[in-house]
Protein backbone atom coordinates (compact mmCIF):
# COMPACT_ATOMS: atom_id res chain seq x y z
CA UNK A 1 0.00 0.00 0.00
CA UNK A 2 2.62 2.16 0.81
CA UNK A 3 4.72 1.28 -2.06
CA UNK A 4 1.34 2.38 -4.17
CA UNK A 5 1.10 5.97 -2.09
CA UNK A 6 4.31 6.93 -2.86
CA UNK A 7 4.87 5.65 -6.69
CA UNK A 8 1.60 7.57 -7.21
CA UNK A 9 2.99 10.69 -5.64
CA UNK A 10 6.66 10.46 -8.01
CA UNK A 11 4.21 10.28 -10.63
CA UNK A 12 1.83 13.64 -9.35
CA UNK A 13 5.01 15.15 -8.16
CA UNK A 14 7.35 14.60 -11.16
CA UNK A 15 4.62 15.27 -13.73
CA UNK A 16 3.67 18.89 -11.26
CA UNK A 17 7.58 19.76 -11.63
CA UNK A 18 8.10 19.18 -15.33
CA UNK A 19 5.04 21.31 -15.87
CA UNK A 20 5.59 23.77 -13.90
CA UNK A 21 2.79 23.55 -11.89
CA UNK A 22 3.15 24.88 -8.10
CA UNK A 23 2.23 28.40 -8.09
CA UNK A 24 -1.97 28.13 -8.85
CA UNK A 25 -4.40 27.29 -10.70
CA UNK A 26 -3.81 30.45 -13.18
CA UNK A 27 -0.37 29.12 -13.90
CA UNK A 28 -1.84 25.56 -14.41
CA UNK A 29 -3.72 25.99 -16.92
CA UNK A 30 -1.01 28.20 -18.47
CA UNK A 31 1.09 25.68 -18.85
CA UNK A 32 -1.53 22.52 -19.38
CA UNK A 33 -2.67 24.41 -22.44
CA UNK A 34 0.93 25.50 -23.76
CA UNK A 35 1.97 21.48 -23.48
CA UNK A 36 -0.79 20.59 -25.97
CA UNK A 37 -0.06 23.33 -28.47
CA UNK A 38 3.69 22.24 -28.58
CA UNK A 39 2.67 18.64 -28.74
CA UNK A 40 0.39 19.42 -31.73
CA UNK A 41 1.69 22.98 -33.37
CA UNK A 42 -0.83 21.92 -36.25
CA UNK A 43 -3.70 22.12 -34.23
CA UNK A 44 -5.42 25.97 -33.79
CA UNK A 45 -6.15 26.19 -30.57
CA UNK A 46 -9.68 26.49 -30.59
CA UNK A 47 -9.76 23.57 -32.42
CA UNK A 48 -8.78 21.06 -28.82
CA UNK A 49 -12.49 21.72 -28.71
CA UNK A 50 -13.54 18.65 -31.08
CA UNK A 51 -11.28 16.15 -28.67
CA UNK A 52 -9.66 13.16 -30.70
CA UNK A 53 -10.78 14.88 -33.93
CA UNK A 54 -8.39 18.06 -33.65
CA UNK A 55 -5.50 15.87 -33.87
CA UNK A 56 -6.72 13.15 -36.52
CA UNK A 57 -7.19 14.44 -40.11
CA UNK A 58 -8.59 11.16 -41.31
CA UNK A 59 -11.06 10.74 -38.50
CA UNK A 60 -12.16 13.94 -38.58
CA UNK A 61 -13.55 13.20 -42.34
CA UNK A 62 -16.33 10.46 -41.26
CA UNK A 63 -16.73 12.57 -37.81
CA UNK A 64 -17.38 15.83 -40.49
CA UNK A 65 -20.43 13.79 -42.61
CA UNK A 66 -21.93 12.42 -39.20
CA UNK A 67 -22.39 15.96 -38.04
CA UNK A 68 -24.05 16.75 -41.05
CA UNK A 69 -26.99 14.46 -40.12
CA UNK A 70 -26.42 14.74 -35.97
CA UNK A 71 -26.86 11.66 -33.75
CA UNK A 72 -28.03 13.41 -31.47
CA UNK A 73 -30.74 15.69 -32.78
CA UNK A 74 -33.75 13.53 -31.16
CA UNK A 75 -32.11 13.86 -27.88
CA UNK A 76 -32.10 17.84 -28.68
CA UNK A 77 -35.58 17.61 -29.58
CA UNK A 78 -36.72 14.95 -26.87
CA UNK A 79 -35.27 17.54 -24.44
CA UNK A 80 -36.88 20.69 -25.43
CA UNK A 81 -40.58 19.23 -24.84
CA UNK A 82 -39.07 17.80 -21.25
CA UNK A 83 -37.47 21.38 -20.47
CA UNK A 84 -41.47 23.45 -21.39
CA UNK A 85 -43.38 20.75 -19.68
CA UNK A 86 -45.04 22.13 -17.32
CA UNK A 87 -44.21 20.80 -13.68
CA UNK A 88 -47.34 19.33 -11.35
CA UNK A 89 -47.15 22.85 -9.32
CA UNK A 90 -47.61 24.89 -12.96
CA UNK A 91 -43.93 25.80 -13.20
CA UNK A 92 -41.13 24.05 -15.53
CA UNK A 93 -37.33 23.88 -16.14
CA UNK A 94 -37.77 27.21 -17.84
CA UNK A 95 -38.75 29.15 -14.45
CA UNK A 96 -35.27 27.99 -12.98
CA UNK A 97 -32.41 28.55 -16.49
CA UNK A 98 -34.43 30.96 -18.41
CA UNK A 99 -36.52 30.57 -21.62
CA UNK A 100 -34.06 28.68 -23.70
CA UNK A 101 -31.71 27.12 -20.82
CA UNK A 102 -28.61 28.66 -22.84
CA UNK A 103 -27.00 28.45 -19.58
CA UNK A 104 -24.33 26.13 -20.04
CA UNK A 105 -21.22 28.75 -19.34
CA UNK A 106 -22.26 28.62 -15.95
CA UNK A 107 -21.10 25.43 -14.99
CA UNK A 108 -19.30 23.96 -13.50
CA UNK A 109 -19.38 26.37 -11.00
CA UNK A 110 -18.58 27.13 -7.03
CA UNK A 111 -21.44 27.68 -4.38
CA UNK A 112 -19.45 29.63 -1.41
CA UNK A 113 -22.91 29.19 0.15
CA UNK A 114 -22.67 25.20 0.12
CA UNK A 115 -19.15 25.06 -0.42
CA UNK A 116 -19.32 22.25 -3.85
CA UNK A 117 -19.20 22.63 -7.03
CA UNK A 118 -22.53 22.56 -8.71
CA UNK A 119 -22.78 21.12 -12.25
CA UNK A 120 -25.29 21.78 -14.70
CA UNK A 121 -26.76 18.12 -14.02
CA UNK A 122 -26.88 18.52 -10.50
CA UNK A 123 -28.60 22.29 -10.82
CA UNK A 124 -31.35 20.31 -13.34
CA UNK A 125 -32.28 17.74 -10.86
CA UNK A 126 -32.17 20.23 -8.22
CA UNK A 127 -34.62 22.39 -10.26
CA UNK A 128 -36.75 19.47 -10.34
CA UNK A 129 -36.84 18.33 -7.05
CA UNK A 130 -37.36 21.98 -5.51
CA UNK A 131 -40.59 21.98 -7.70
CA UNK A 132 -41.64 18.42 -6.17
CA UNK A 133 -40.24 16.43 -9.52
CA UNK A 134 -38.49 13.56 -9.62
CA UNK A 135 -35.14 13.72 -10.10
CA UNK A 136 -33.41 12.24 -13.34
CA UNK A 137 -30.47 9.18 -13.86
CA UNK A 138 -27.04 10.69 -14.26
CA UNK A 139 -25.44 8.74 -16.66
CA UNK A 140 -27.57 8.55 -19.55
CA UNK A 141 -31.56 8.52 -20.89
CA UNK A 142 -33.39 11.66 -19.90
CA UNK A 143 -30.60 13.96 -18.18
CA UNK A 144 -29.03 14.06 -21.69
CA UNK A 145 -31.51 14.77 -23.49
CA UNK A 146 -32.55 18.07 -21.79
CA UNK A 147 -28.80 19.15 -21.38
CA UNK A 148 -28.49 18.18 -25.21
CA UNK A 149 -31.44 20.94 -25.47
CA UNK A 150 -29.87 23.60 -23.26
CA UNK A 151 -26.09 23.12 -24.79
CA UNK A 152 -27.24 23.72 -28.20
CA UNK A 153 -29.07 27.04 -27.28
CA UNK A 154 -25.23 27.57 -25.43
CA UNK A 155 -23.33 27.10 -28.53
CA UNK A 156 -20.94 29.45 -28.88
CA UNK A 157 -20.18 30.92 -25.25
CA UNK A 158 -17.06 30.52 -23.95
CA UNK A 159 -15.88 28.35 -21.32
CA UNK A 160 -14.94 30.43 -18.57
CA UNK A 161 -14.71 28.09 -15.01
CA UNK A 162 -13.81 30.38 -12.19
CA UNK A 163 -12.22 29.24 -8.68
CA UNK A 164 -13.08 32.36 -6.80
CA UNK A 165 -10.16 33.50 -4.95
CA UNK A 166 -11.70 34.47 -1.57
CA UNK A 167 -12.97 30.92 -0.91
CA UNK A 168 -9.84 28.77 0.19
CA UNK A 169 -12.53 25.52 -0.25
CA UNK A 170 -13.00 26.45 -4.23
CA UNK A 171 -9.43 26.21 -4.58
CA UNK A 172 -9.00 22.82 -2.71
CA UNK A 173 -11.87 21.22 -4.60
CA UNK A 174 -9.64 22.23 -7.50
CA UNK A 175 -6.69 20.80 -5.98
CA UNK A 176 -8.68 17.59 -5.50
CA UNK A 177 -9.61 17.40 -9.33
CA UNK A 178 -6.53 17.84 -10.47
CA UNK A 179 -4.80 15.31 -7.96
CA UNK A 180 -7.29 12.80 -9.27
CA UNK A 181 -5.77 13.70 -13.21
CA UNK A 182 -2.34 13.44 -12.07
CA UNK A 183 -2.79 9.88 -9.67
CA UNK A 184 -2.38 6.71 -10.99
CA UNK A 185 -4.46 4.23 -10.28
CA UNK A 186 -6.86 0.66 -10.78
CA UNK A 187 -5.40 -2.48 -11.44
CA UNK A 188 -3.89 -1.52 -14.62
CA UNK A 189 -1.82 1.29 -12.50
CA UNK A 190 -2.89 4.70 -14.97
CA UNK A 191 -3.63 7.98 -14.47
CA UNK A 192 -5.55 10.22 -16.76
CA UNK A 193 -2.88 11.97 -17.62
CA UNK A 194 -0.74 8.80 -19.18
CA UNK A 195 -3.39 8.80 -21.36
CA UNK A 196 -4.34 11.94 -21.95
CA UNK A 197 -1.41 13.87 -21.70
CA UNK A 198 2.06 12.28 -21.93
CA UNK A 199 0.61 9.73 -24.47
CA UNK A 200 -2.21 11.91 -25.93
CA UNK A 201 -2.98 11.37 -29.75
CA UNK A 202 -1.08 7.41 -29.63
CA UNK A 203 -3.05 4.35 -30.49
CA UNK A 204 -4.20 1.96 -27.78
CA UNK A 205 -5.24 -1.01 -29.81
CA UNK A 206 -7.41 0.76 -32.42
CA UNK A 207 -8.44 4.08 -30.04
CA UNK A 208 -6.69 7.04 -30.60
CA UNK A 209 -6.80 8.99 -27.07
CA UNK A 210 -7.75 12.50 -27.37
CA UNK A 211 -5.81 15.44 -25.70
CA UNK A 212 -7.43 16.55 -22.33
CA UNK A 213 -7.64 20.02 -23.45
CA UNK A 214 -10.84 20.05 -24.69
CA UNK A 215 -12.23 17.44 -22.50
CA UNK A 216 -15.26 19.39 -21.05
CA UNK A 217 -16.51 21.26 -23.81
CA UNK A 218 -19.08 19.15 -25.90
CA UNK A 219 -21.37 17.22 -23.01
CA UNK A 220 -23.36 15.11 -23.50
CA UNK A 221 -22.37 13.07 -26.16
CA UNK A 222 -23.65 10.58 -28.78
CA UNK A 223 -20.91 7.65 -29.24
CA UNK A 224 -21.35 5.17 -31.36
CA UNK A 225 -19.58 2.59 -29.02
CA UNK A 226 -22.06 2.93 -26.09
CA UNK A 227 -25.43 3.42 -29.42
CA UNK A 228 -26.75 6.00 -26.69
CA UNK A 229 -25.81 9.63 -25.47
CA UNK A 230 -24.28 9.37 -22.41
CA UNK A 231 -22.71 12.54 -19.34
CA UNK A 232 -19.21 13.56 -18.94
CA UNK A 233 -19.39 11.40 -15.58
CA UNK A 234 -20.62 8.45 -17.76
CA UNK A 235 -17.42 9.09 -19.74
CA UNK A 236 -15.55 9.11 -16.68
CA UNK A 237 -16.77 6.19 -15.22
CA UNK A 238 -16.32 4.65 -18.77
CA UNK A 239 -12.40 5.24 -18.47
CA UNK A 240 -12.37 4.39 -15.10
CA UNK A 241 -13.90 0.84 -15.53
CA UNK A 242 -10.90 0.22 -18.47
CA UNK A 243 -8.03 0.71 -16.16
CA UNK A 244 -9.57 -1.49 -13.39
CA UNK A 245 -10.28 1.10 -10.99
CA UNK A 246 -13.95 1.27 -9.35
CA UNK A 247 -15.51 4.10 -11.10
CA UNK A 248 -16.88 6.94 -8.61
CA UNK A 249 -20.74 8.00 -8.36
CA UNK A 250 -22.23 10.41 -10.85
CA UNK A 251 -22.65 13.31 -9.62
CA UNK A 252 -20.28 12.94 -6.01
CA UNK A 253 -17.80 15.19 -5.12
CA UNK A 254 -15.19 13.21 -6.50
CA UNK A 255 -16.26 13.39 -10.08
CA UNK A 256 -17.65 17.03 -9.76
CA UNK A 257 -14.30 18.24 -8.79
CA UNK A 258 -12.78 16.48 -11.92
CA UNK A 259 -14.93 17.69 -13.93
CA UNK A 260 -14.27 21.26 -12.03
CA UNK A 261 -10.62 20.59 -12.72
CA UNK A 262 -10.81 19.41 -16.55
CA UNK A 263 -13.27 22.22 -17.74
CA UNK A 264 -10.76 25.35 -15.91
CA UNK A 265 -7.69 23.62 -17.98
CA UNK A 266 -10.59 24.03 -21.19
CA UNK A 267 -11.03 28.00 -20.48
CA UNK A 268 -11.24 29.97 -23.31
CA UNK A 269 -12.49 27.29 -25.76
CA UNK A 270 -15.98 27.46 -27.00
CA UNK A 271 -18.99 24.98 -25.77
CA UNK A 272 -19.86 22.68 -28.49
CA UNK A 273 -22.26 20.57 -27.34
CA UNK A 274 -23.77 17.84 -27.71
CA UNK A 275 -21.28 15.77 -29.81
CA UNK A 276 -20.41 12.59 -31.74
CA UNK A 277 -17.70 10.77 -30.59
CA UNK A 278 -16.73 7.17 -31.96
CA UNK B 1 27.54 -19.23 -14.12
CA UNK B 2 28.03 -22.88 -13.86
CA UNK B 3 24.53 -23.12 -11.77
CA UNK B 4 22.70 -21.29 -14.40
CA UNK B 5 24.10 -23.30 -17.05
CA UNK B 6 23.74 -26.80 -15.04
CA UNK B 7 19.95 -25.60 -14.90
CA UNK B 8 19.55 -24.73 -17.91
CA UNK B 9 20.75 -28.69 -19.25
CA UNK B 10 18.31 -30.19 -16.46
CA UNK B 11 15.61 -28.22 -17.75
CA UNK B 12 15.84 -29.10 -21.19
CA UNK B 13 16.76 -32.60 -19.98
CA UNK B 14 13.08 -32.14 -18.04
CA UNK B 15 11.41 -30.23 -20.67
CA UNK B 16 10.49 -32.03 -24.18
CA UNK B 17 10.58 -29.73 -27.19
CA UNK B 18 7.29 -29.98 -27.56
CA UNK B 19 6.20 -28.50 -24.07
CA UNK B 20 8.05 -25.70 -24.63
CA UNK B 21 6.20 -25.18 -27.64
CA UNK B 22 2.99 -25.76 -25.78
CA UNK B 23 4.43 -23.02 -23.25
CA UNK B 24 4.93 -20.40 -26.34
CA UNK B 25 1.70 -20.91 -27.29
CA UNK B 26 0.07 -20.47 -24.13
CA UNK B 27 2.29 -17.31 -23.41
CA UNK B 28 1.02 -15.72 -26.82
CA UNK B 29 -2.40 -16.34 -26.27
CA UNK B 30 -1.78 -15.02 -22.97
CA UNK B 31 -0.38 -11.77 -24.02
CA UNK B 32 -2.92 -11.21 -26.91
CA UNK B 33 -6.53 -12.19 -24.77
CA UNK B 34 -7.92 -8.42 -24.34
CA UNK B 35 -8.97 -9.69 -20.41
CA UNK B 36 -5.05 -11.06 -19.78
CA UNK B 37 -2.19 -9.43 -20.95
CA UNK B 38 -3.59 -7.19 -23.65
CA UNK B 39 -0.04 -6.39 -24.91
CA UNK B 40 -1.33 -5.42 -28.26
CA UNK B 41 -3.08 -2.48 -26.71
CA UNK B 42 0.13 -1.09 -26.60
CA UNK B 43 2.74 -3.18 -28.53
CA UNK B 44 3.45 -4.21 -32.20
CA UNK B 45 4.52 -8.08 -31.68
CA UNK B 46 4.60 -10.90 -33.68
CA UNK B 47 1.84 -10.98 -36.51
CA UNK B 48 -0.50 -9.21 -33.98
CA UNK B 49 -3.01 -6.93 -36.50
CA UNK B 50 -5.05 -3.45 -34.73
CA UNK B 51 -1.97 -3.25 -32.69
CA UNK B 52 -1.43 0.18 -30.41
CA UNK B 53 1.96 2.30 -30.47
CA UNK B 54 2.58 3.49 -26.83
CA UNK B 55 5.12 1.02 -26.17
CA UNK B 56 7.89 0.25 -28.19
CA UNK B 57 7.47 -3.25 -30.95
CA UNK B 58 8.52 -6.20 -28.88
CA UNK B 59 10.98 -7.84 -31.31
CA UNK B 60 14.21 -9.66 -30.83
CA UNK B 61 13.85 -10.12 -26.87
CA UNK B 62 16.37 -12.96 -26.63
CA UNK B 63 19.10 -11.20 -28.50
CA UNK B 64 17.82 -7.76 -26.46
CA UNK B 65 17.36 -9.06 -22.99
CA UNK B 66 19.94 -12.44 -22.48
CA UNK B 67 19.22 -12.15 -18.57
CA UNK B 68 15.90 -13.84 -18.60
CA UNK B 69 14.95 -11.97 -15.44
CA UNK B 70 15.26 -8.57 -16.26
CA UNK B 71 12.67 -9.02 -18.88
CA UNK B 72 10.61 -11.10 -16.40
CA UNK B 73 11.10 -7.61 -13.86
CA UNK B 74 9.91 -5.37 -16.98
CA UNK B 75 6.88 -6.87 -16.74
CA UNK B 76 5.92 -8.04 -13.37
CA UNK B 77 6.73 -4.61 -12.46
CA UNK B 78 7.57 -2.21 -14.46
CA UNK B 79 7.57 0.71 -13.07
CA UNK B 80 10.68 -0.20 -11.26
CA UNK B 81 12.46 0.81 -14.15
CA UNK B 82 10.25 3.67 -14.72
CA UNK B 83 8.11 5.01 -11.93
CA UNK B 84 5.58 6.86 -15.01
CA UNK B 85 5.43 4.67 -17.35
CA UNK B 86 1.81 3.57 -18.53
CA UNK B 87 2.93 -0.41 -18.68
CA UNK B 88 0.21 -2.16 -15.85
CA UNK B 89 2.36 -3.83 -13.71
CA UNK B 90 1.11 -7.26 -14.60
CA UNK B 91 2.87 -9.03 -11.50
CA UNK B 92 2.57 -6.71 -8.49
CA UNK B 93 -1.45 -5.70 -9.54
CA UNK B 94 -2.24 -9.85 -10.00
CA UNK B 95 -3.43 -9.12 -13.51
CA UNK B 96 -1.20 -12.23 -14.08
CA UNK B 97 -0.50 -15.07 -12.30
CA UNK B 98 3.51 -15.87 -11.70
CA UNK B 99 3.23 -19.06 -14.29
CA UNK B 100 1.30 -16.71 -16.62
CA UNK B 101 4.20 -14.54 -16.66
CA UNK B 102 6.87 -17.20 -17.04
CA UNK B 103 4.46 -18.21 -19.97
CA UNK B 104 4.55 -14.93 -21.01
CA UNK B 105 8.42 -14.56 -21.19
CA UNK B 106 8.45 -17.85 -23.13
CA UNK B 107 6.50 -16.67 -25.60
CA UNK B 108 8.86 -13.17 -26.03
CA UNK B 109 11.85 -15.39 -26.17
CA UNK B 110 10.12 -16.93 -29.51
CA UNK B 111 10.00 -13.66 -30.86
C1 LIG C 1 -5.84 3.58 -20.74
C2 LIG C 1 -6.13 4.81 -21.36
C3 LIG C 1 -7.07 5.80 -20.70
C4 LIG C 1 -7.11 6.25 -19.40
C5 LIG C 1 -6.21 5.91 -18.23
C6 LIG C 1 -8.16 7.23 -19.34
N1 LIG C 1 -8.76 7.34 -20.56
FE1 LIG C 1 -10.20 8.69 -21.07
N2 LIG C 1 -10.30 7.86 -22.93
C7 LIG C 1 -9.50 6.84 -23.42
C8 LIG C 1 -9.90 6.52 -24.77
C9 LIG C 1 -9.25 5.45 -25.67
C10 LIG C 1 -10.99 7.34 -25.08
C11 LIG C 1 -11.79 7.39 -26.39
C12 LIG C 1 -11.08 8.22 -27.42
C13 LIG C 1 -11.07 9.67 -27.05
O1 LIG C 1 -10.17 10.06 -26.29
O2 LIG C 1 -11.97 10.42 -27.43
C14 LIG C 1 -11.20 8.21 -23.91
C15 LIG C 1 -12.15 9.23 -23.84
C16 LIG C 1 -12.25 10.14 -22.80
C17 LIG C 1 -13.10 11.31 -22.81
C18 LIG C 1 -14.04 11.72 -23.94
C19 LIG C 1 -13.34 12.62 -24.89
C20 LIG C 1 -14.28 13.21 -25.92
O3 LIG C 1 -13.81 14.04 -26.73
O4 LIG C 1 -15.46 12.92 -25.91
C21 LIG C 1 -12.91 11.96 -21.61
C22 LIG C 1 -13.58 13.24 -21.15
C23 LIG C 1 -11.94 11.19 -20.87
N3 LIG C 1 -11.55 10.09 -21.62
C24 LIG C 1 -11.47 11.52 -19.60
C25 LIG C 1 -10.65 10.70 -18.84
C26 LIG C 1 -10.34 10.94 -17.44
C27 LIG C 1 -10.81 12.15 -16.64
C28 LIG C 1 -9.57 9.90 -17.03
C29 LIG C 1 -9.10 9.57 -15.66
C30 LIG C 1 -10.11 9.42 -14.66
C31 LIG C 1 -9.33 9.05 -18.19
N4 LIG C 1 -10.02 9.55 -19.25
C32 LIG C 1 -8.53 7.93 -18.19
C33 LIG C 1 -8.45 6.24 -22.74
C34 LIG C 1 -8.14 6.46 -21.41
C1 LIG D 1 -0.81 0.41 -21.73
C2 LIG D 1 0.43 0.22 -22.34
C3 LIG D 1 1.17 -1.08 -22.25
C4 LIG D 1 0.71 -2.38 -22.12
C5 LIG D 1 -0.72 -2.87 -22.03
C6 LIG D 1 1.89 -3.21 -22.11
N1 LIG D 1 3.01 -2.44 -22.22
FE1 LIG D 1 4.92 -3.11 -22.32
N2 LIG D 1 5.62 -1.17 -22.42
C7 LIG D 1 4.82 -0.07 -22.47
C8 LIG D 1 5.67 1.11 -22.55
C9 LIG D 1 5.18 2.55 -22.63
C10 LIG D 1 7.00 0.66 -22.54
C11 LIG D 1 8.26 1.51 -22.64
C12 LIG D 1 9.05 1.44 -21.37
C13 LIG D 1 8.61 2.38 -20.31
O1 LIG D 1 7.57 3.05 -20.41
O2 LIG D 1 9.31 2.47 -19.29
C14 LIG D 1 6.92 -0.80 -22.46
C15 LIG D 1 8.04 -1.61 -22.44
C16 LIG D 1 7.98 -3.00 -22.50
C17 LIG D 1 9.12 -3.86 -22.59
C18 LIG D 1 10.57 -3.40 -22.68
C19 LIG D 1 10.80 -3.16 -24.14
C20 LIG D 1 12.19 -2.74 -24.46
O3 LIG D 1 12.38 -2.43 -25.65
O4 LIG D 1 13.05 -2.75 -23.60
C21 LIG D 1 8.67 -5.16 -22.62
C22 LIG D 1 9.49 -6.41 -22.73
C23 LIG D 1 7.23 -5.10 -22.53
N3 LIG D 1 6.85 -3.77 -22.46
C24 LIG D 1 6.39 -6.20 -22.53
C25 LIG D 1 5.01 -6.16 -22.38
C26 LIG D 1 4.17 -7.32 -22.29
C27 LIG D 1 4.65 -8.75 -22.39
C28 LIG D 1 2.88 -6.86 -22.11
C29 LIG D 1 1.62 -7.65 -21.89
C30 LIG D 1 1.66 -8.73 -20.97
C31 LIG D 1 2.95 -5.41 -22.13
N4 LIG D 1 4.25 -5.03 -22.28
C32 LIG D 1 1.84 -4.59 -22.00
C33 LIG D 1 3.44 -0.03 -22.45
C34 LIG D 1 2.62 -1.14 -22.31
Amino acid sequence: MKKVISSALVGTLSLGIAFGVSAGPVEDQAAFQKYYENKFPDTPTADFANGVYSILPTAREQWEAIEEFPPYEIAIEAGEAFYNKTFANGKSLADCFGPDGAVRNQYPKWDSDRGMVVTMELAINECLTANGEKPLKYKKGKITEVTAYMSFNSRGQEVDVKIPSDDPRALAAYENGKEHFYTKRGQLNFACADCHMLTAGNLYRADTTSPGFGHGTHWPVYRSKWQSMGTLHRRFGGCHKNIRANPYKAQGEEYRNLEYFVTYMSNGLTFNGPGARK
Amino acid sequence: MKKELLSAMLISALVSPLAIADAVKQGKEIAWSRKKGNCLTCHMMDDGQQTGNSGPPLMAMKARYPDRAKLRQQIWDPTKRNPLTNMPPFGRNKILTEAEIDAVVDYLYSL
